[in-house]
């Protein structure tokens, strides 16, 4: 089980501090914490320095909040900083006079063809009339790829063959494009080392040839130290207007995006989240900062749930759950609450002691799973929410034609549900044990 | 052990100098500043503070750094080290002591069949490694058949296919959709019997080590190999990208678990990379490093050698 960045600090400030201001001593013992975390997370050493910097001045002096113990008071603050360096999501630039050139840059192997067609999906969207332009003319079949990928989404996709030079095809697809009113053109050019001179000044050579509107460097998340020099070399050739970030639906923390933003200065303006052509997201840099952070970090989940959560509501749940009670009603509900806030199993990962839940009961709860559960939830009677085990086969099968699901699935809810119940029942008897008898700074928890 | 191939002295040399060109770049970058490091001068405590910023900007990962400068500091006051050439003598050691492995590799033995997994997160540079591990074996007189277990991503059984005529083995696929495990079947058949080959190596679909269907889906085509031919698959090769930071350990680990690794094939050592995650991996969870691919054409792939390895960072 990870150990949160909060609970580091806490073991830090223990030996430390009382409330009130925070001193430099208190600072200077918790950024050595912060700067390993961020560290781990593959934020680049030098941007952690300077981060690290920033934060420190920030937090000498600064009055500890009531409701906060002075380690989620510097958690807090990194929080914010992070979030201000991450930046604010930015649109797409279309403005002016179509077509509207979209060129995709990046190393080999960080998502481009893949992210291209999402992007084309999401521009249809939107309105816009996309032409996809196949100019990776390198990598054996990357041709053939885009046009496969543009086949199934129904978008045009402009190729010239593999021999034909990139900047030609870019240039013939603009042509193209205007001739035929499409409105986008987005360039799939092919991956390269930031440091290959014959490729970078070939990009230099579509660019010119184009006259991009946008720009996007397509990142892999999990890239490591290396992210600064990357985005900075194709900053300094090509002149970035965006980033994109792919593979987040992994468990990578993309400290990357830190080092990438400070270095170009660009926003950060779609992630990607899955292999499917719709998996593409607009970027919340508060779930980034999150994420970088640790998972398990209550603190960026205090404030998610002090935005998404139904207060009332949790907390009459939360007290409960205390006294070891805790029906299907409330699971739906919570199940509905966490929803608002983003994906459940990284939700779960976020609460301390929480990982082993999502692994026992959900080894993949996808969004299509979560909707079956509320519709068989839904179709129980109020008595049977708060009485489970009143719900015989006859009940069972009209659970289940209700909601359009069958026996075994209304069977493996309940099974499911017992199980969460005994570790719900368990967690509570933890949390008695604790300091002040509840879980350490989180009054509404959900789940625990 | 008997080889069924050796490689010549010259062949060794020549991975060596591969190994060591395209690391050059990183050198004159991370590394060479490790080795200003090592003038000999007196060790101050800013010598030691440099040397763990360099590992870590190496993607060495914060914890095997702090492990390796205090074991390292250890000596030093041990041993009475006080020049810094002397503790880079020591830290050579105790970072080739991480990579320590058998040296002997399961793909070398002589066998009627041996069958090698590719596996690997998206964008790793499976389909390429695979195109390279091929013509290194068929070069060593190996009759390879590739299988084109990637049936998801579009295109890439055509990738496949593509590199197999380029390298002259033969492709065996089904096409896009294509059920992984009955391709994998098909292709040990037509090993065994049309092709009369000895060595078959899988490509499958990349995918996040975090989805669990889809290393349930690799479970499956491991199992299809393991109930054909014994002791299948003889090297389960985890390909990852030498760029990748410290999510590497995370997905070695998964894949572990999911597929018993037995090896990883570090790619793109060509750039400015340093792969430095591979030091982790080796000392967590045991898996040694037995590729590196060193760039873009077929030919540019080396043994790993730890020690050509280590060294070629100091120089």
């Amino acid at each position: 089980m990870f150990e949160t960045l909060t609970e580091k600090l806490q073991t830090v400030f223990d030996n430390l501090s009382r409330r009130g201001k925070l001193t430099e001593a208190d600072v200077d013992a918790a950024m050595r914490e912060v700067r390993l975390a961020l560290l781990e997370a593959d934020v680049n050493y030098k941007v952690v320095k300077d981060l690290v910097a920033r934060v420190k001045e920030r937090a000498v002096g600064a009055e500890v909040m009531k409701s906060l113990t002075p380690a989620q008071q510097v958690v807090k603050i990194v929080h914010e900083e992070l979030i201000a360096t991450l930046g604010q999501p930015a649109k797409l630039d279309l403005s002016g006079p179509t077509p509207h050139v979209v060129m995709l840059v990046g190393l080999q192997g960080s998502g481009k063809t893949t992210t291209a067609a999402k992007l084309a999906l999401h521009l249809r969207k939107s309105g816009q009339r996309p032409l996809l332009v196949a100019a990776d003319t390198y990598r054996p079949a990357a041709i053939h790829q885009l046009e496969v990928l543009g086949k199934q989404l129904d978008i045009p996709v402009h190729s010239e063959g593999d021999k034909v030079p990139p900047p030609q095809i870019c240039a013939n697809a603009v042509r193209r494009a205007r001739e035929s009113a499409y409105t986008v053109v987005i360039m799939d050019t092919a991956g390269r080392l930031q440091i290959n001179e014959d490729m970078m000044r070939e990009l230099e050579q579509i660019k010119q040839l184009t006259k991009p509107q946008e720009v996007l460097l397509v990142a892999d998340a999990m890239t490591g130290q290396q992210a600064v020099n990357v985005a900075k070399t194709f900053h300094e050739r090509v002149g970035l207007t965006g980033l994109i970030l792919t593979k987040m639906d992994g468990d990578a923390r993309g400290g990357a995006a830190i080092s990438m933003r400070e270095v170009t200065n660009v926003p950060i303006k779609f992630v990607g989240v899955g292999e499917k052509v719709d998996a593409l997201e607009v970027f919340h840099p508060d779930r980034m900062a999150g994420r970088i952070l640790g998972m398990g970090d209550v603190l960026s989940l205090i404030e998610k749930a002090q935005a998404t959560m139904d207060e009332e509501k949790t907390r009459s749940a939360a007290q409960r759950l205390m006294k070891g009670e805790f029906d299907l009603e409330d699971f739906l509900g919570q199940m509905q609450q966490m929803r608002k806030m983003g994906p459940l199993s990284q939700l779960l990962d976020m609460i301390p002691g929480m990982g082993r839940l999502t692994k026992e009961i959900a080894p993949e709860v996808t969004d299509k799973q979560m909707k079956q559960i509320e519709a068989i939830i839904s179709s129980m009677t109020r008595e049977e929410r708060r009485r489970p085990e009143i719900i015989n086969a006859s009940r069972k099968r009209r659970i289940a034609r209700g909601s359009g699901t069958t026996v075994q699935d209304v069977n493996e809810l309940l099974s499911q549900f017992k199980q969460a119940q005994r570790l719900m029942k368990q967690l509570a008897a933890q949390g008695k044990g604790r300091r002040g008898g509840r879980f350490p700074g989180f009054p509404g928890l959900p789940l625990g | 052990m008997l080889k069924l191939f050796r490689r010549t002295k010259e062949e060794e040399l020549a991975d060596q100098q591969r190994l060591h060109d395209s690391l050059e770049k990183t050198r004159s970058g991370f590394m060479g500043r490790l080795s200003t490091l090592f003038q000999p001068n007196e060790l101050t405590e800013q010598t030691w503070e440099e040397l763990e910023e360099t590992l870590i900007m190496g993607d060495v990962g914060v914890e095997t750094t702090l492990a390796l400068v205090e074991k390292v500091r250890q000596r030093a006051r041990q041993e009475g080290l006080k020049r810094t050439d002397q503790v880079q003598a020591v830290l050579k050691q105790e970072m080739l002591a991480l990579l320590d492995h058998p040296a002997e590799m399961a793909l070398d033995e002589p066998r009627l069949l041996t069958v090698v997994l590719v596996v690997g997160v998206n964008g790793s540079g499976k389909t390429t490694s695979i195109a390279k591990l091929a013509k290194l074996y068929k070069d060593h007189g190996r009759k390879v058949v590739l299988a084109a277990a990637d049936t998801f991503r579009a295109a890439a059984v055509r990738q496949l296919e593509i590199w197999g005529e380029r390298v002259g083995v033969d492709v065996i696929s089904q096409g896009q959709g294509a059920d992984p495990g009955a391709v994998v079947y098909d292709a040990i058949r037509a090993c065994q019997e049309s092709r009369q080959a000895d060595l078959l190596i899988v490509d499958t679909a990349g995918r996040l080590h975090t989805k669990y269907n889809l290393m349930k889906e690799l479970e499956k085509v491991r199992n299809v190999a393991a109930r054909q031919v014994h002791k299948a698959p003889h090297e389960v090769f985890l390909v990852l990208d030498a760029t990748t930071g410290q999510n590497g350990l995370s997905q070695a680990r998964h894949f572990k678990e999911a597929v018993d690794i037995t090896g990883v094939i570090l790619t793109k050592l060509d750039g400015t990379a340093k792969g430095g995650i591979v030091f982790a991996i080796s000392k967590e969870l045991g898996v040694p490093v037995r590729f590196v691919g060193t760039g873009e054409k077929v030919d540019d792939i080396a043994f790993f050698d730890a020690r050509t390895f280590v060294e070629s960072l100091f120089k």
